[in-house]
């Protein structure tokens, strides 16, 4: 993390980056998620899309690997290295009075992040991963010797929600993922030095973003786990 | 009123020091912050004991010396004023006051609630200045074209101190309100043009190589800060250092 990372305010800068391509990314996430509230058939096919195109699977998906891994990892960096840059403790300290929670625990809601994309990807991504580069079907399809079955994700979808606890720990990580991002949203474009007529705006579009992204994943976790 | 103060009681840098509680009557709301420590170190001497060792100079809330940790806030819990200018109105009789010096890394202790803020001195040294001729052809200020905006928002940026209250708030320890609004009230003006690229290259690499965390925008720096120096400098400085990188 030395040469051009070797300054506070480039670490800033990159960990603005790899926070705005994650937010573009969760944004895609949820638009495709969303579909499967509506229609079987359309999730079924963006999923295959997605699960399939080369460009997704084999440009975006490694650049996304390394984005999540670049931002846990130099945060855990930054952490350690702020922690450092004060070695006696303060016997009061008023942190309340002058910053949100949100803004003073990011380590704890990104754990938090972390320890859901851990079991996320154990739930959907690892079984895709295996199906298709280990198992080598691409097909999507339930029944390979069957055409007509029709594409396994969105039955794959609605059998993952069943379990109660499973849905209680997605609910528990979306609402970290709103702390998170309640913070994290504004926070990025500070760090880019965004300070312009249109930051107003972008605050409360902010905000906005934190809370309803997370609260749609919330209500399609519901929504499978109500309508098996 | 009647007070029950928890000091930081450190001997020297070298002393691992601890919290001593020091009961205090007779304080008036009218008194200042400063008083009311001067009072109980007259009490303290008269017993034979050490004074408590603290900062200060101008006590008009202007030179930046004051410093002092208090009940968990930088310069106490009132807003846009330094520890001399916070009264005891603020607290209430029977309070318990925790009274801590500021705490960083890059602001090491030298006696109880004295901290060594040179830190601040040689950031400044780094770049906050700009080269002019002093030899008696210096241009008239005023020959200058600067517009409202810029001249007000580089006067703002330039009402910084230097006190550190932004560092000790910080819960990261980051000078970056401190060097934003240095870098911030030459980034503004056309004089400071000249060197903008050197000047907050080295700035940062000297806020970095003194040992000053890393910024992560909790804005608790701009609420604590007594002269309200805003956290667009800190965006600002952003972008000065972004572009200064590109050009090398």
């Amino acid at each position: 993390m030395s040469g051009i990372l070797n300054s506070s305010i480039a670490r800033k800068f990159a960990m603005a980056l790899s926070a705005f391509f994650l937010m573009f990314f969760l944004l895609q996430h949820f638009a495709i998620n969303v579909t499967s509230i509506f229609s079987a058939d359309v999730f079924n096919d963006l999923s295959h899309f997605m699960g399939t195109n080369p460009l997704v699977q084999y440009a975006l998906q490694p650049v996304l690997i390394f984005g999540v891994v670049f931002h846990f990892v130099m945060g855990f960096i930054l952490e350690i290295k702020n922690k450092n840059a004060r070695t006696v403790k303060y016997a009061k300290n008023n942190g309340a009075a002058n910053s949100s929670w949100m803004s003073r625990n990011m380590i704890w809601s990104g754990l938090a992040i972390l320890a859901f994309v851990g079991l996320h990807f154990y739930d959907f991504w690892f079984p895709e991963i295996n199906t298709k580069f280990i198992n080598g079907d691409m097909t999507g399809l339930i029944d390979p010797n069957n055409a007509e079955s029709g594409y396994r994700y969105y039955e794959e979808l609605q059998h993952k929600f069943v379990d109660v606890w499973r849905v209680v720990l997605y609910v528990i990580a979306f609402v970290f993922l709103a702390l998170h991002l309640l913070h994290g949203f504004n926070s990025a474009f500070q760090s880019v030095g965004a300070n312009n007529k249109y930051t107003k705006g972008l605050k409360t579009f902010g905000k906005l973003y934190a809370i309803l992204i997370p609260l749609g994943f919330v209500v399609i976790a519901l929504f499978h786990h109500l309508n098996h | 009123m009647n007070l029950t103060l928890k000091i930081w009681r450190q001997k020297n840098a070298n002393d691992k020091g601890q919290i001593v509680t020091y009961p205090i009557t007779g304080i008036e709301g009218d008194m200042s912050f400063l008083e009311m420590l001067d009072i109980l170190n007259d009490q303290l001497i008269t017993n034979g004991d050490d004074p408590v060792a603290f900062d200060h100079d101008c006590r008009e809330g202007i030179c930046g010396m004051c410093s002092l940790y208090i009940n968990g806030e930088a310069h106490g819990p009132d807003r846009l004023v330094t520890t001399c200018q916070l009264h005891m109105r603020k607290f209430k009789d029977g309070d318990t006051i925790f009274i801590e010096p500021f705490r960083a890394k890059a602001f090491p202790v030298i006696k109880d609630l004295v901290v060594d803020r040179s830190s601040f001195d040689r950031i400044q040294h780094s770049g906050g200045f700009i080269s002019v001729n002093t030899s008696g052809n210096t241009q008239d200020a005023n020959s200058i074209p600067i517009s409202k905006n810029a001249a007000d928002e580089a006067m703002d940026a330039a009402t910084c101190i230097g006190c550190g209250a932004c560092v000790a708030s910080c819960k990261n320890s980051s000078a970056m309100l401190f060097v934003s609004a240095k870098v911030s009230q030459y980034a503004l003006l056309p004089q400071g043009q000249v060197e903008a690229t050197d000047r907050v290259l080295n700035m940062v690499k000297q806020m970095d190589e003194e040992g000053f965390g890393n910024c992560t925008n909790t804005g608790a720096c701009e609420v604590e800060c007594p002269k309200g120096i805003s956290l667009e400098n800190i965006a600002r400085m952003n972008r000065e250092y972004l572009s200064a990188s590109l050009k090398g």
